[in-house]
């Protein structure tokens, strides 16, 4: 069940310019699933909206987010330490399916803010999948969770940057082209990446499974504020949309036009 | 103290003035997690066109100052899947709350569609939507011209087996106007104020944040706005004004109340808090008892 929940500070610190690791003490984290994600609120009421924020790893009683700071309402989530207390939905959205992974070889790729879902996703398929590729995109060398990544048991990790600096040269696909073909794919990153990786992965037939962003409002599934287009008509809108919030924030590569 | 809270809207008795406005809960089934919807004096549904709608392309959100821009595009379901499957969930909570529909439409004939399928549908009251701004043929079309709005109520009254509410526009020059057209030609009922026609410049990209441009205002950043044109609507005409625009609490209500509001709704507050209608149903009562209030109805139009 969906719930607002006031949470508690446990830490915050910056990764990278710009990128900040909040983790927050709630009982929502128990039914936490990779690639989901929560409403988090601003202590200013003058700021409407939650902001949907995606679950980088959970324990049974954390939740670990990674967000950028990317306007006023997360830059005041930056102030926030250990001990204060934070509002937030959740749990949100539908998270990745393991299932498609199991025994598979598993390609998942991350860009930019799009990386941090993927952890708790590698973690997971680390133990079910036969094998876990990880490739992680950045702009320059601020590799912010890499480690943590290379830390997983069993997780290749590769890296590519826009700049060149590390890693292959350019995009997740440039690195992706390197690798051995995968069973299944998993992505997160801004559209114009999920729309290459979508189309690489149908001329190769590999299912790929993409976590896609927008602009949300009541993040529940109330206010259809945060559609996709879909290939065929939608179950629940009976239009060729669905609900990035309630359907998503993960579809079938197969399912949405980009 | 015993405290009657019930109000009276063309004959159908709210357990409580306040209902939820129109796109902003859905048809229900979304916030029943955060709210027991026995709880709430009616629920206005999502506008519900005769056939399915696509709505407005994605950025469809903006936050502003104290408020949101939304241009949805009234995508709904349509009639068909909101009879089968959105009307059954809500008559569950039937035995205490009221059901409201909003209906939508490109052209009169297609609001008269909508208002004959429910003609035999356990719905109380309908609410027609003249105002959204977000749509171009139809919705708003009706709601800025006073000719085309007495039109429309017409013939809407003519065919609707319930009573009607009119949903009315901030977007025009006199309110009053508008509301006796629509009182004129045979409304049951006003509400007011739809959203405030915006419009956000991302300055980075030299763009609009919303794919339509436009966008309708919500939130608190509206309130004042509302309350003014409530009580210019509400003293323009016999009928019971229903008011909404930025109510988050129940101090808001009341000041909609005193205003003239017979009844209130709560919108984009449901987005900050979800279980926001029901705090302002608690807040209402609250005030009732700290002001000595015995009857909610002595404060509609008690402004002085």
């Amino acid at each position: 069940m969906k719930q607002k929940v006031t949470a508690t500070v446990r830490s915050q610190r910056m990764l990278a310019e710009g990128i900040m690791e909040l983790v927050l003490e709630t009982e929502l984290a128990a039914e936490a699933h990779a690639g989901q994600f929560i409403g988090l609120y601003t202590a200013d009421a003058s700021r409407l909206l939650p902001r949907p924020i995606s679950i980088c790893a959970h324990t049974d009683r954390t939740l670990r987010l990674v967000y950028r700071i990317a306007g006023g309402g997360t830059a005041q989530f930056a102030l926030y330490g250990p001990g204060m207390v934070m509002e937030v939905l959740g749990i949100l959205g539908n998270g990745y399916p393991l299932a498609p992974a199991a025994g598979k070889r598993a390609l998942l790729m991350g860009g930019g803010i799009g990386i941090p879902p993927l952890y708790q996703l590698a973690c997971d398929l680390s133990t079910t999948a036969a094998e876990v590729t990880v490739i992680l995109g950045y702009r320059d060398a601020q590799l912010f969770l890499a480690e943590d990544f290379r830390g997983i048991g069993g997780v290749r990790v590769e890296i590519a940057t826009q700049d060149g600096s590390v890693g292959v040269p350019g995009t997740v696909l440039d690195a992706a082209g390197e690798e051995p073909s995968p069973d299944v794919i998993y992505a997160c990153g801004p559209t114009p990446m999920l729309r290459a990786i979508q189309g690489w992965a149908a001329e190769r037939e590999i299912p790929a499974w993409l976590s896609l962003e927008e602009r949300m409002a009541c993040g529940i599934g109330a206010c259809l504020g945060c559609v996709c287009q879909t290939a065929e008509e939608d179950p629940h809108s009976h239009v060729r949309n669905a609900r990035v919030c309630t359907e998503g924030p993960v579809f079938a590569a197969s399912e949405v036009v980009l | 103290m015993s405290m009657q809270t019930t109000v009276t809207i063309a004959g159908v008795t709210l357990q409580n003035p306040v209902m939820t406005a129109s796109g902003t809960f859905g048809s229900g089934m979304e916030y029943a997690d955060f709210v027991d919807l026995h709880r709430l004096g009616a629920v206005v549904t999502k506008g519900v066109a005769d056939r399915p709608w696509a709505g407005n392309p994605t950025p469809r959100i903006a936050e502003t100052t104290a408020g949101m821009l939304n241009a949805i595009g009234l995508q709904n379901p349509g009639i068909d899947v909101f009879l089968s499957r959105d009307l059954p969930f809500l008559q569950q909570y039937a035995d205490t709350t009221r059901i409201i529909v909003n209906v939508c439409g490109h052209s009169i004939e297609e609001y008269l569609t909508v208002v004959e399928r429910l003609s035999d549908a356990a719905v109380d009251l309908l609410e027609i939507n003249v105002s959204c701004p977000n749509v171009r043929e139809g919705g708003i079309a009706f709601g800025t011209d006073a000719g085309a709005l007495h039109e429309i109520t017409r013939e809407v009254k003519r065919h609707a087996k319930q009573p009607i509410i009119m949903k009315l526009s901030p977007n025009v020059t006199s309110i009053a106007e508008m509301a006796r057209a629509a009182e004129d030609a045979g409304a049951d009922a006003l509400s007011l104020i739809n959203t405030i026609t915006g419009m956000q410049i991302d300055i980075y990209r030299r763009t609009w944040t919303l794919a339509n441009r436009t966008g309708g205002l919500s939130g608190p950043a509206i309130k004042p706005v509302a309350v003014r044109m409530v009580y210019e609507a509400a003293h323009a005409v016999q009928i019971p004004v229903i008011g909404m625009g930025g109510i988050a609490c129940g101090e808001d209500a009341v000041e909609f109340l005193l205003a003239g509001a017979t009844a209130v709704a709560v919108g984009a507050a449901h987005f900050h808090e979800p279980r926001a209608s029901l705090q302002v149903i608690e807040g209402i009562e609250q005030y009732m008892q700290d002001q000595g209030v015995t009857d909610v109805r002595t404060l509609i139009g008690a402004a002085c």
